[in-house]
């Protein structure tokens, strides 16, 4: 390669490299941390009713008719909130008349799903095996490390949204009994604090 | 179609520095810092100097109590990256040929 050439590679190169997949829109975050919110409510209602979530539990989850239910509302609120993701950013995309499918995207979606989906089977390999304590902590964890390895693809701040998440999936996995509850801070109250400390970080 | 060697980007860190200005609206300081992976004073000194060729612009703001730079590309500095760039490939061509 000619030193002409070379010059040309690296700056093409560059130019990927340093773009950033910045079309996440901050109401995304927050609707899916009220999906999250809801689901757990739901989740409550099912398990614990009438007892407090700190409470026992009035239903077991290994009763197949409750488990269908939780995996039900769980695919839901995953489903729900990545479809709100992929509208409102299609949505900001149509505005600038731009291609949502580009290098920026691409790397970000391969950093961020590639954790999670391994954490996603494994969690169901391993709940397969009856280890039921291990869900709430361990996506809880995958989730926080999806994050962080996406952060350097998107807004670096959600790499704090990821440590957020890992600590309490540490917590969870310290405090077994209380994963609902977990799980309802970490997906459903942190994403929404994260949200607000955004705005007022940058919108003020 | 201008096709010019420019000495402003015959340093590699300078001529990084406007590609990513070329696709990003604006970048800030740590942002580069992290990316083209220099030192403070290497970076500073490299933005300062296509600052006084008019090829960027610096915005200082405030994010809480810490200042936060940003940098974008003037007109002038597009046209004249996108020149270097003519040049680049010309060159090539001939080699080519």
């Amino acid at each position: 390669m000619t030193h002409a050439e070379k010059e040309l590679a690296e700056i093409k190169s560059i130019m990927e490299r340093s773009t950033r997949f910045l079309s996440l829109s901050g109401l995304s975050g927050v609707l899916a941390g009220v999906f999250a919110l809801i689901g757990a409510g739901l989740a409550y209602y099912w398990v614990y009713y009438p007892n407090t979530p700190f409470g026992y539990r009035t239903q077991y989850i290994n009763q197949d008719v409750v488990f269908l239910k939780l995996a039900i509302t769980a695919f839901a609120v995953l489903g729900l909130s990545l479809i709100s993701g992929l509208v409102l950013a299609l949505k900001k995309h149509k505005k600038s008349k731009s291609s949502l499918w580009n290098a920026a995207s691409r790397r970000f979606v391969a950093a961020f799903f590639i954790p999670l989906m391994v954490g996603g089977i494994f969690i169901v390999a391993i709940m397969f095996r009856g280890y039921w304590m291990i869900v709430a902590p361990a996506s809880l964890i995958f989730y926080g490390m999806a994050l962080l390895n996406a952060a350097h693809h998107t807004h670096s701040d959600i790499k704090y949204l990821g440590y957020c998440q890992m600590a309490t999936g540490i917590c969870a996995a310290f405090l077994p009994g209380y994963g609902l509850l977990f799980w309802a801070f970490g997906f459903g109250i942190l994403h929404i604090v994260y949200r607000i400390s955004m705005h007022l970080k940058y919108d003020k | 179609m201008e096709a010019i060697f420019d000495k402003a980007f015959e340093n590699v860190v300078r001529l990084r520095i406007m590609s990513v200005l070329m696709v990003n609206e604006h970048y800030d300081f740590n942002a580069f810092k992290e990316l083209l992976e220099v030192t403070d004073g290497n970076l500073a000194s490299h933005l300062k100097s296509l600052e006084s060729s008019n090829y960027i612009q610096v915005n200082k703001s405030f994010l809480g109590r810490k200042t936060h730079t940003t940098y974008k590309a003037t007109n002038a500095g597009r046209k004249a990256f996108e020149a270097h760039l003519n040049y680049l490939e010309n060159l090539i061509r001939y080699n080519n040929q």
